[in-house]
């Protein structure tokens, strides 16, 4: 088993939502990571559509970066809905 | 049990408001209205990015020029959104865009008009992305997963831009004279382009009745061009500006206020492309398309080296 490649399992728990990332486990090949994938992360009907990457595929941000990388974001709070200000008697907006 | 067959059962799939995603099997018909209509809403949100483009340098304090900047930078990455949705019903981008380009795809005609002064920029978003926000709130709801999850984000996003237009509208109708007749002449030109982007009238629109049944649209243009004059007229009042509709007048009996005829000959005149601004935009398009190729294929050989590279380190 050490072997075999670990696959990153992303479920869908339902119809018009986004599959969201469950966990992972190793697995020969894409159909057995699937089947597993259904046995370990949806026995209680978690799911209806599974997804799998194998995890050396997954490229990531670097967490050390983390503080400078999401940085730009910090300080535009013009971005928000709330940083403008309006009439009380204003409807529908 | 009753045979059904793969139309119907479809059908019962949108009526039991479960929605279909990429791989799920889908009549022809459906897969195509839904690309025309993703493929035109990503269009209108990266050709509406040209009209504002003009007064970014003309802001008159930074405050409005973030704003400003914020906004169109959400509209490019509300065009990336939506093209990531029309991709998953097995379109290529490159091909939607060279649809636009030479004409053959369409985007929302309000873009077609000129940006003459700074109020055009409060203008925009209070009447536009209102406009734009009312007919996208229902899309969150679209039988069609991917385009309905991309609008959920988009409508997230886009509040603070009605509210920023509204707000530089407000600050203007306490400045001078001058300001003020600057509102009430951009409220005069883009009133009814900005009520036209429903669409036309319903008993001229031929594919609404399909839409309906399949849950792509959940309500009619006239239903939501209604709704919209409705919310707009009551908060051009708070401004202090008229609605420039001699024929606008509350009716009592139908809870609704009653308008005048859109003018639909300049409107088929501005969706065939010969509207005030339909050169020009697509000019700038395919400028910026043409312009960028050197960018594209820079990319691509950096990444081509960076991968020689690092197989060249592991070897």
């Amino acid at each position: 088993m050490k072997n075999w490649p670990l696959w990153e399992v992303f479920i869908r728990s339902k119809q018009g939502l986004n599959h969201i990332h469950a966990g992972s486990l190793h697995a020969a090949d894409a159909e057995m990571a699937i089947e597993n994938a259904r046995d370990v992360y949806t026995r209680r009907n978690e799911g209806i559509s599974i997804w799998v990457v194998e995890s050396k595929y997954i490229h990531a941000s670097n967490p050390e970066d983390q503080g400078a990388f999401f940085d730009p974001a910090n300080n535009k709070v013009y971005r928000h809905p709330t940083f403008y200000e309006l009439p009380e008697q204003l409807k529908h907006m | 049990m009753k045979e059904t067959n793969i139309e119907d059962q479809f059908q019962a799939k949108i009526d039991a408001e479960i929605k279909i995603e990429p791989k799920d099997w889908m009549p022809d018909t459906y897969r195509k209205t839904l690309i025309r209509q993703i493929a035109q809403h990503a269009h209108s949100e990266i050709v509406g990015m040209l009209p504002e483009a003009n007064w970014i340098t003309r802001a008159p304090t930074l405050r409005r020029k973030a704003a400003l900047l914020a906004k169109i930078q959400d509209e490019g990455g509300h065009g990336l959104y939506l093209y990531s949705a029309v991709e998953t019903l097995g379109v290529e981008r490159d091909e939607l865009l060279d649809e636009l380009h030479s004409g053959k795809a369409k985007y929302s005609s309000i873009f077609n008009y000129p940006t003459l002064t700074w109020a055009d920029m409060g203008t925009i978003g209070w009447l536009v992305d209102g406009a734009a926000i009312m007919n996208q709130i229902p899309l969150c709801r679209c039988s069609y997963g991917p385009y309905s999850r991309a609008m959920i984000r988009i409508c997230k996003e886009e509040s603070f831009h009605q509210r920023q237009g509204y707000e530089l509208l407000l600050t203007m109708m306490k400045g001078t004279d001058a300001q003020k007749r600057m509102v009430q002449d951009a409220m005069n030109r883009w009133w009814w382009p900005a009520i036209s982007m429903f669409g036309p009238n319903d008993a001229d629109s031929p594919h609404t009745a399909q839409s309906m049944k399949w849950k792509i649209k959940r309500f009619t243009n006239d239903e939501l061009r209604q709704k919209f004059v409705d919310v707009t007229v009551e908060q051009a009042k708070i401004l202090g500006i008229t609605v420039p509709d001699p024929d606008l007048k509350w009716n009592e009996e139908r809870g609704h206020y009653d308008f005048g005829q859109i003018n639909w000959d300049e409107f088929w005149e501005v969706v065939k492309g010969d509207g005030p601004c339909n050169r020009e935009r697509l000019a700038a398009r395919k400028n910026a398309w043409d312009e960028g190729a050197w960018v594209r294929e820079a990319a691509s050989a950096y990444a081509d080296k960076k991968s020689k590279r690092q197989k060249t380190a592991a070897a």
